[in-house]
């Protein structure tokens, strides 16, 4: 079987960058500065639940409504005219071609506290509003970066359903409701669980929004890695099982997701 | 018999001014198996989706037992549609997709139970409730989307070509088990096809349309020996259609010659089209005939042989159980009654 050996380079490639690395992270995780085994690090994360539960907290209203606002867009966008949908798919991807640091900062000054929606308020008399440095705009930031990721994989679900399975369900008794709830949602459940790993994953881990939109009070785990490898509490121990328990994290959230998805379901 | 469906003047118009169905007026009678027959592009669809309710018309009124129902919605008309593709839920099996309707209603349990059960007893789907559809033969997705339309006990199944794309035999053996379903239930069928054949098989009635418009409506025999112009003629079945005039009642003049027929009523010298089915025309020695030609080609057809024999000024085509050779100098005849006269398809259509 000869085409078996095309995926050999993948195989290298996932071996020296995927495999070895997440040994490493295992290694330091379980090891003192030394070399001798340890699982100091590990217990030491409990300190920072209240970092993980925010993060968790932050990252999932953010799914969340990232899932509600992208799917009727992504609904839209699927029943237009196959050349409307190139132009409108291209004005849902045009922010992510701008750079993310730079679509973070104009955030920054837009919620500033003398930013130009408190300047626009106060010019029609009203009471500047305290939006930078919250929770609230660290969530909008998650929700505007990564809501792409969400429509697209809605949309491609969604623009495989046939236009006549929702003249059957109206044949068969279903107003737009029940249409909705009957053969939309079951038919792009995919499509959900995949917007939601895609948006998810990225969020819980993210420590530029935090950083930019929420100032010092809202720390979430991407900040507290970082500080682990690049910031004064230097300690790439404790970073590698902070690394190691969100790991787990995910990969336990992940495993509830995909119950959900009909593909993986017992057929009934 | 009562009307349950009604269609009066009918024009659909889509955006781009592009007229669909201009002017269709119709009744469909209670417990009647009525076939819109037509080439593709001539409105029998756009006219089974308004009675679907997919579709409102432009103009013209449809009723449904008696009440007006141009903008009620699918879901609240008392009928179901088997689509061209079936259209079945892929996220549902077998089971699921038959009480789809049930479900939606809020029927009992147990009354869903037993009434998928009959319908997959009628459709001979016993034991494949759990089967996922995607995994059904095409035959058998075709059952699949008969059972759920007729689970709801709609008053009319609407059909739009379902057995297209079976094959040959499966649909033969289709047409007699919908048209024994039809019987059985004593519901009233709305079919649409292209299929001539399919059309005569099945139907108590035949609407033959074309461009929109409505060309005949009889029982398949009506149609098919009485046709009302050359275009139903040639579409129903194959015809020899050649150019003539009438100098008088129960003469035809065409191909050269005057010819003795049975049709009267047309003005004098009126131009007309005179429409012979092939199985009609008799070979005769050429030298007893008024009519002669070269026969061109001979097609093996199975039943019969299919001869074009080139006449002086149209080519014949003559089905026949025995067949003459290609070259073959051979005289043509028919009996009054085979010739068909009608007017001009031109002054017709408008």
């Amino acid at each position: 079987m000869k085409p078996k050996y095309f995926s050999a380079p993948y195989l290298v490639w996932m071996i020296v960058f995927i495999l070895v690395p997440l040994l490493m992270i295992a290694y330091f995780a379980f090891t003192t500065d030394g070399g001798a085994f340890t699982i100091k690090h590990v217990s030491d994360v409990g300190q920072y639940a209240n970092i993980f539960v925010r993060s968790i907290w932050l990252s999932l209203i953010a799914t969340a409504i990232c899932l509600v606002v992208a799917y009727p867009v992504a609904f839209i966008l699927s029943r237009m005219e196959k050349h409307k949908q190139g132009t409108m798919l291209m004005i849902v991807m045009l922010p992510m071609w701008m750079n993310f640091l730079l679509r973070t900062y104009a955030w920054m000054t837009l919620l500033g506290n003398n930013g130009l929606i408190n300047h626009l308020l106060g010019m029609i008399g009203f009471e500047p509003l305290k939006m930078i440095n919250t929770s609230g705009a660290v969530v909008l930031g998650m929700v505007y970066n990564y809501l792409p990721f969400m429509i697209l994989p809605l949309y491609s679900v969604m623009v495989k359903i046939d236009n006549s399975l929702f003249e059957a369900a109206s044949d068969l008794g279903c107003n737009s409701a029940s249409t909705l709830f009957r053969v939309v949602v079951p038919l792009s459940m995919p499509g959900i669980t995949s917007g939601i790993t895609m948006v998810f994953v990225p969020a819980i881990s993210t420590f530029i929004i935090s950083r930019m939109l929420g100032g010092g009070s809202n720390l979430l785990i991407g900040d507290l890695i970082e500080m682990q490898f690049l910031g004064n509490a230097y300690n790439p121990h404790l970073g590698a099982a902070i690394s190691l328990v969100l790991m787990v994290i995910i990969l336990v959230i992940m495993t509830v997701m995909n119950q959900f998805d009909p593909d993986d379901q017992v057929l009934m | 018999m009562e009307n349950i469906i009604s269609l009066k003047n009918i024009i659909v118009e889509f955006e781009e001014g592009e007229k669909i169905l201009k002017n269709i007026s119709l009744d469909i009678k209670d417990k009647e198996f009525v076939t819109f027959l037509g080439p593709s592009g001539c409105g029998k669809t756009t006219t089974l989706r308004i009675i679907a309710g997919f579709l409102e018309p432009t103009s013209g009124d449809v009723f449904f037992d008696g009440q007006r129902i141009n903008s009620l919605p699918p879901h609240k008309r008392n009928v179901n549609t088997v689509f061209q593709r079936y259209a079945l839920f892929p996220h549902l099996n077998v089971y699921e997709n038959i009480a789809f309707g049930l479900r939606v209603k809020k029927v009992p349990e147990k009354e869903i139970v037993n009434r998928v059960g009959e319908m997959l007893e009628l459709v001979n789907l016993k034991g494949f409730e759990k089967r996922s559809v995607n995994r059904l033969s095409g035959g058998q997705q075709q059952r699949v989307a008969i059972a759920r339309a007729l689970v709801n006990r709609p008053k009319v199944l609407l059909l739009d070509e379902p057995l297209g794309a079976l094959d040959l035999k499966l649909r033969k053996e289709m047409q007699i088990e919908l048209r024994k379903i039809q019987q059985e239930l004593e519901l009233t069928f709305v079919y649409v096809t292209h299929d001539q054949e399919e059309a005569l098989t099945m139907s108590d009635s035949i609407v033959v349309m074309n461009n929109g418009y409505i060309q005949q409506i009889g029982t398949p025999t009506d149609i098919y020996n009485e046709p009302i112009n050359a275009f139903v003629a040639d579409f129903i079945g194959e015809s020899n259609i050649i150019s003539g005039i009438m100098p008088q009642d129960c003469v035809a003049e065409f191909a050269g010659n005057r010819f003795e027929c049975v049709d009267k009523g047309f003005a004098p010298n009126e131009r007309v089209d005179v429409v012979i089915r092939p199985e009609d025309v008799k070979i005769i020695p050429a030298d007893k005939a008024k009519l002669t030609g070269i026969v061109e080609s001979v097609v093996f057809k199975g039943v019969h042989y299919e001869m074009i024999v080139d006449g002086v000024d149209h080519k014949w085509m003559i089905h026949s159980t025995k067949a003459e050779p290609a070259g073959a100098m051979i005289g043509m005849t028919f009996a009054p009654f085979d010739i068909h006269i009608m007017k001009k398809a031109e002054e017709n259509a408008e």
